[in-house]
């Protein structure tokens, strides 16, 4: 698409720097008056400018028209557009997943909400054998440019089927896309990339994050913004150790490396972006240069997105690991209700900081390096 | 002279009587088109509406194509048990000899611009579609000349520009697709219509009937098709459905039964179907009670049956009776009832049929022998397709350090 605009930093490098995040910006000030916008409001604004650009493009799904949206993401769409591109669906995932799905054959380009992840087990059938691999099997005739969004991970307090993170389940398989936003503007420059593609995508949002405010440069709010799929973000530079997370967890692992750094560790934070494609080569080029790794995933840990990136690493980087890979993760059981349990089974900012200094073979504090 | 014999299947009437009973001076049936109006082996029996008319207008073009297609069709399907047994065919094979009638009547009713999608027993829906002998042969063989250039197989032939939607392995999964197509065909206010076909197996999925509720809550354009066989694979209707009449299932929907061995009738349902799905305008100062009965989807059901078993490994033998098989052939092969129509209005002698019968099997030798040719996919074909818009991605083969592309 011609609007893709580039990240600031060039791409093409070994290292492949994307632009610097959040973090950097506040300390440098950011000074024409960044605005700043909730990720509820950046997926809005995506939708509503997609939809706008190309009448092929409709919602679908439970509440996203006169509930304006079960988590108010597809707020207003309904009276902007109407009830032929934003509509309401009975309970039925695996109904409305194959509908969408036949849409898309057809040549529309469906955007299939589910309330949870945890829903669109009823229809993953037709995500990976309706739309996954249609293309495939029919040699390129039956392209299927659909989008499944929806929050996926935990909540607060809403216990075991309702808390599943489905990264790895998605990630694992070809034909699909699938990709986890965190900032806003990874929401809105992500959420923009993807209705524009013409591939099945699977669009993992955090319902805790869709109330966090970021800030966002006019670059960011031009209609034309669009990131680019299969690119991981260097969140915060670093030189000590290499920290991949996605979605809520970057959050996490950047404040792990604002602690970290006052013990004299230089965390390198990569926000992934990309499940499927995985950016290898971002991550392998960061783990070349600080020669130890962290994984972070709110999923459970076995066979999760943590484990194909240490196997990347161990594959493609081995010589230059200084110390063995860890592996943040959910815990290993369904999601507890209990407020405490619930906390013992997402990982915590000290779970981040105390894996990173076992990275970095550091298990008492020093202090700060000037 | 007039006929002097009656067809036992059915009385018709000349609208112009034959004087002379010649083949020289009977117009050439391939493109005669003289009305014949035939009735239907059985009447329809409907299900919350007015069914059509038994009286079937046709003429001896259509008799004819409606020979030829299930002709060839019969001839593909043989000659794929055939291949199969051969070891030429791996994996799955669904074959549809039986059920021709139901293929050829339903593209009678339609244009190329409505859509049909169907389940795994395809080869003859895509054969009507538009699709070739040397495309399908080679598919099962699995050559890249293939529909699907050898990636998708027996159960995943395509014709995009033919409106036909696969070929699909998940049982019922292609009917939430297919009013998907519907659902697409209304949103860009094409008039034209999707066709979703299931078996009476799948006519039990949840998802059916998930689907047929949102086709009649937005009143999509979608005729869902029911082939019945009365086998789901190896479990007979009575022993999988509480209510084996698949034509009330829609309930809220109207429904008809049709006889699917009879070409005529299925083209009667089809263009009845057809045309009560593009229905247009609002009806206004309706009952509740009528709102319930004013959905524009339509559900057949297609007596129907086949020959072969479930697929090849299935002998098709240990849940019904070789008498049944061989009396359904008897007495209701869809084939047969075309021959013994056109004999009977006197449109082409027996041997002219079975000469027909004869440039068939040698069409199908002949695509069978330049399939074999056709070589199989090229390795890199390994990784084409995964995507339609690569983006620098990796995929691997089993060893990743051996076997390993970038995509552009």
């Amino acid at each position: 698409m011609s609007g893709i605009v580039r990240n600031k930093i060039s791409a093409f490098s070994v290292q492949s720097l994307q632009r610097v995040g959040p973090y950097a910006l506040s300390l440098r000030g950011y000074s024409s008056g960044a605005k700043e916008m909730t990720v509820r409001d950046a997926l809005n604004s995506a939708l509503d400018e997609e939809m706008s650009a190309d009448p092929k493009v409709f919602l679908m799904g439970e509440e996203v028209g006169e509930y304006q949206g079960a988590y108010k993401v597809s707020k207003g769409l309904l009276e902007k557009y109407g009830p032929d591109r934003v509509i309401d669906t009975p309970v039925t995932e695996a109904g409305f997943a194959g509908i969408g799905v036949g849409a898309a054959f057809y040549g529309l380009k469906p955007i299939v909400e589910f309330m949870t992840f945890n829903f669109s087990m009823q229809a993953i059938d037709h995500i990976i054998n309706s739309a996954a691999k249609s293309n495939y099997m029919s040699a390129g005739q039956i392209s299927v440019p659909i989008v499944f969004r929806g929050p996926n991970g935990a909540a607060a307090g809403v216990a075991a089927q309702h808390s599943q993170c489905y990264a790895a389940w998605y990630g694992s398989c070809p034909g699909l896309k699938v990709l986890a936003p965190y900032l806003a503007d990874d929401a809105r420059g992500l959420l923009k990339a993807v209705i524009r593609d013409p591939d099945p995508v699977v669009f993992l949002e955090n319902e805790l994050l869709y109330s966090e405010s970021f800030p966002v440069s006019s670059e960011v709010l031009d209609s034309s913004f669009c990131l680019r799929i299969g690119k991981a973000k260097i969140e915060k530079e670093g030189t000590d150790v290499t920290i991949t997370a996605y979605s809520k967890m970057v959050g996490h692992a950047l404040k792990a490396a604002e602690t970290l750094s006052k013990e004299g560790i230089n965390a390198e934070v990569i926000n992934l972006h990309s499940i499927r494609p995985l950016d290898r080569q971002t991550i392998n080029a960061s783990v070349r240069k600080t020669n130890r790794l962290v994984t972070v995933e709110e999923g459970f840990p076995q066979h999760g997105v943590g484990a194909e990136i240490c196997a990347s690493i161990v594959e493609q980087s081995f010589n230059y690991l200084d110390a063995p890979a860890e592996r943040i993760a959910g815990a290993d059981v369904p999601m507890p209700y209990a407020a405490n349990l619930e906390r013992m089974a997402l990982p915590q900012v000290e779970d981040i900081v105390r894996a990173t200094k076992r990275a970095c073979y550091r298990s008492e504090p020093r202090a700060a390096t000037a | 002279m007039a006929l002097s014999h009656v067809a036992t299947t059915s009385r018709s009437q000349l609208l112009k009587p034959l004087t002379i009973i010649s083949s020289s001076l009977r117009h050439p049936i391939s493109t005669d088109t003289t009305p014949i109006t035939v009735e239907t082996s059985v009447p329809f029996t409907g299900h919350k509406c007015e069914p059509p008319s038994r009286t079937v207008e046709t003429n001896p073009q259509e008799l004819l194509t409606f020979f030829k297609d299930m002709a060839l069709m019969r001839r593909m399907e043989i000659a794929a048990d055939s291949l199969y047994k051969a070891k030429l065919i791996r994996g799955f094979c669904h074959l549809y000899d039986g059920q021709e009638a139901v293929a050829v009547g339903m593209e009678a009713a339609l244009t190329k611009k409505d859509c049909i999608i169907t389940a795994y027993r395809d080869h003859c829906i895509f054969l009507g579609r538009g699709g070739t002998l040397l495309e399908s042969f080679a598919e099962l063989m699995g050559r890249k000349d293939g529909c699907s250039r050898g990636k998708g197989g027996s159960m995943h032939f395509y014709k995009k520009e033919g409106g036909f939607y696969g070929g699909h392995g998940i049982v019922g999964a292609q009917v939430p697709l297919g009013c998907g197509l519907a659902f697409a065909q209304k949103y860009s206010k094409d008039e034209n219509v999707t066709f979703a076909l299931y078996g009476d197996g799948a006519a039990n999925q949840g998802q059916l009937f998930e689907a047929l509720n949102m086709a009649a809550l937005w009143d999509l354009p979608a005729i869902l098709v029911c082939e019945n066989n009365h086998y789901g694979m190896g479990t007979a209707e009575w022993r999988a459905a509480k209510s084996p009449a698949y034509y009330k299932r829609g309930d809220y929907v109207p429904g008809l039964k049709v006889d699917g061995m009879d070409a005529l009738a299925v083209k009667q349902a089809c263009k009845f179907a057809k045309e009560h799905a593009l229905k247009n305008g609002p009806i206004v100062n309706f009952s509740p009670v009528d709102t319930l009965e004013t959905t524009l989807v339509e559900l057949l059901e297609m007596d129907t049956y086949r020959y072969h078993g479930h697929s090849m490994s299935d002998p098709g033998s240990t849940y019904r009776t070789r008498d049944e098989i061989s009396g359904v052939r008897q007495e209701r092969d869809p084939i047969e009832r075309i021959r013994k129509l056109i004999l009977a209005h006197d449109l082409a002698t027996e041997k002219e049929l079975k000469d027909i019968e004869k440039e068939f099997r040698k069409d199908v030798d002949e695509a069978i022998a330049a399939a074999k040719e056709s070589p199989m996919p090229d390795p890199s074909e390994l990784f084409t397709n995964i995507y339609v818009k690569d983006c620098g991605l990796e995929v691997y083969g089993v060893d990743r350090k051996e076997v390993k592309t970038m995509l552009p």
